[in-house]
């Protein structure tokens, strides 16, 4: 396991120096890390290795489909294509010099990236584990599980009886899909993410952006009565006050799911930057002596962020689970907030 | 700020690829993963249930067999003191009765016995008296061979006679 660990390491290692050398002259660590955590339209495995995914763009209600690899030339240098142009990381129209246009309305980029493309692996590795263990259980019907299924069903029954039954209370079954699905989603994707060549996909704005609002947005649809009458009419708080309760319970319901989208996003991230930093300090001390301690550091580093990936799972769903809770929660006792008669 | 703007490719493809993963998972693992890990959990708790009430029902049956047992063991002893009580009764009964009998026997046998008695006095009194009748006549007979005897006894009967 430590031999695989060390493998690894010495993968990104030779691909952090491939990168110093490719940046020809200066060793610029902030660009490099940039580079890493960013999206790209072509898969970068190891130095040579190189898989160009397809770029797909709405232009003006048309669209267009072409290799990422047109944008290189064979000395691999930006070249435009079709009119377009790839520059800092984004597509542009090109002008006639070929560099960004001055016009860039109605352009959309929906292209496969290296994110959409580590989503579609994650994917399939889902329904893999999770379709192979389904059909286990319909084997071994009301027999003790085997192989994966036993390493997995510890972990279903905790994210039912901890997360959701403990959060949620009676009606937590039918939030269960959702939150096995995000639970195992977040995790195998925080797992690729620390993989060498693997995509930043959990530390993407974007994708932590669409997890969050799916639980709004499921918070919102789930919301009883009860719920929608702590926000307009806060029990025990005088009416007179609700011009400023009632804005501030909506921007409540907000900063959950904002919470979520920026804490998975922030650590995701800040876990592939302080690695990548460690690296970068041989190159900036461009000594290899440094390289023994950069790497104990980075291994430490390494299995911190493999608790990380599980727990952020975790703080994921169980904050879900309790915006579900508190949105579902049946509040028989309403209205006797504050006053005090002790009539529970 | 490149890092913290989302874009609108990786936004749409997430949203679509989440959105079809929640629902052919939902659909073909956590329903039958869920079916399944609570169907074994509900058929655990039952046969916990049923070993529970296996238990209780073996505590309910021996209770059962030891108040039988005590029960047949108080018929016993009720059968046994009864059957004792009967024979002793019908020793004393028996006793009682022969008791009753022997005295009973015993007074006829005194009764018969003192008619006997009374029989054979009076038997003896009239051999007695027939004797005497007899011995009488004899020495009558005798006496009275000789006509002075006679004579004599005749004065004495006379004499006799005048006293009275």
């Amino acid at each position: 396991m430590k031999k695989l660990f060390i493998l690894l390491f010495s993968f990104l290692t030779i691909s952090v120096h491939a990168e110093a050398a490719a940046e020809g002259g200066e060793f610029r660590p902030g660009d490099l890390i940039m580079h890493h955590i960013a999206d790209d339209y072509s898969w970068h495995f190891a130095d040579g290795v190189t898989l160009y995914l397809p770029v797909i763009l709405i232009d003006n209600g048309t669209p267009q489909v072409f290799s990422s690899s047109n944008f290189y030339d064979e000395n691999h240098a930006l070249v435009p294509y079709n009119g377009y142009v790839l520059n800092h990381g984004h597509i542009y129209r090109a002008d006639a010099n070929g560099q960004p246009a001055a016009d860039q309305s109605s352009l959309l980029d929906f292209s496969i990236t290296k994110n959409v493309a580590s989503l579609f692996a994650s994917v399939i590795l889902l329904f893999a584990v999770f379709l192979t263990i389904a059909g286990s259980y319909k084997k071994n019907r009301g027999k003790a599980p085997s192989g994966i299924q036993s390493f997995f069903e510890p972990i279903i029954i905790f994210v039912r009886d901890e997360i959701a039954k403990g959060n949620i209370g009676p009606k937590y079954e039918r939030y269960m899909p959702y939150l096995l699905t995000i639970f195992f989603f977040i995790w195998f994707n925080n797992l690729l993410g620390l993989m060498p060549g693997g995509a930043n996909l959990t530390g993407n704005i974007a994708v932590t952006l669409v997890l969050a609002t799916l639980t709004l947005l499921i918070t919102v649809f789930s919301g009883n009565k009860s719920y929608w009458g702590h926000i307009f009419a806060t029990p025990g708080v005088p009416k007179w006050l609700s011009p400023i309760m009632i804005p501030v319970e909506l921007i409540g319901i907000l900063t959950k799911p904002f919470s979520l989208m920026v804490r998975l996003f922030a650590n995701i991230t800040a876990g592939h930057i302080i690695i990548l930093s460690l690296f970068s300090l041989i190159f900036i001390f461009q000594s290899v002596a440094v390289a023994p301690i950069s790497v104990a550091f980075a291994i430490f580093m390494f299995f911190l962020e493999l608790l990380v990936a599980l727990l952020q799972a975790y703080i994921f769903t169980l904050l879900s689970a309790m915006y579900f809770g508190g949105a579902v929660e049946e509040h028989d006792h309403v209205g006797d907030h504050g006053h005090g008669d002790g009539a529970h | 700020m490149e890092l913290v703007t989302p874009g609108i490719g990786l936004i749409f493809w997430q949203t679509l690829t989440f959105i079809v993963v929640l629902f052919l998972l939902s659909k073909f693992a956590w329903k039958p993963i869920m079916g399944a890990l609570r169907e074994r959990e509900v058929s655990i708790e039952s046969a916990l249930a049923a070993a529970e009430k296996a238990k209780l029902e073996m505590q309910g049956l021996k209770a059962e067999n030891e108040k039988l047992l005590a029960e047949a063991r108080m018929e016993r002893d009720r059968i046994l003191k009864e059957a004792s009580d009967a024979a002793n009764m019908l020793v004393e009964t028996a006793k009682q009765k022969a008791n009753e009998e022997g005295g009973r026997m015993i007074a006829q046998a005194r009764e018969s016995i003192e008619n006997e008695k009374r029989a054979a006095i009076t038997e003896v009194k009239n051999m007695a008296a027939a004797l005497s009748v007899d011995i009488a006549e004899r020495i009558l007979r005798k006496e009275l061979s000789n006509p002075q005897a006679q004579h004599e006894l005749a004065k004495d009967y006379i004499n006799e006679v005048t006293l009275n």
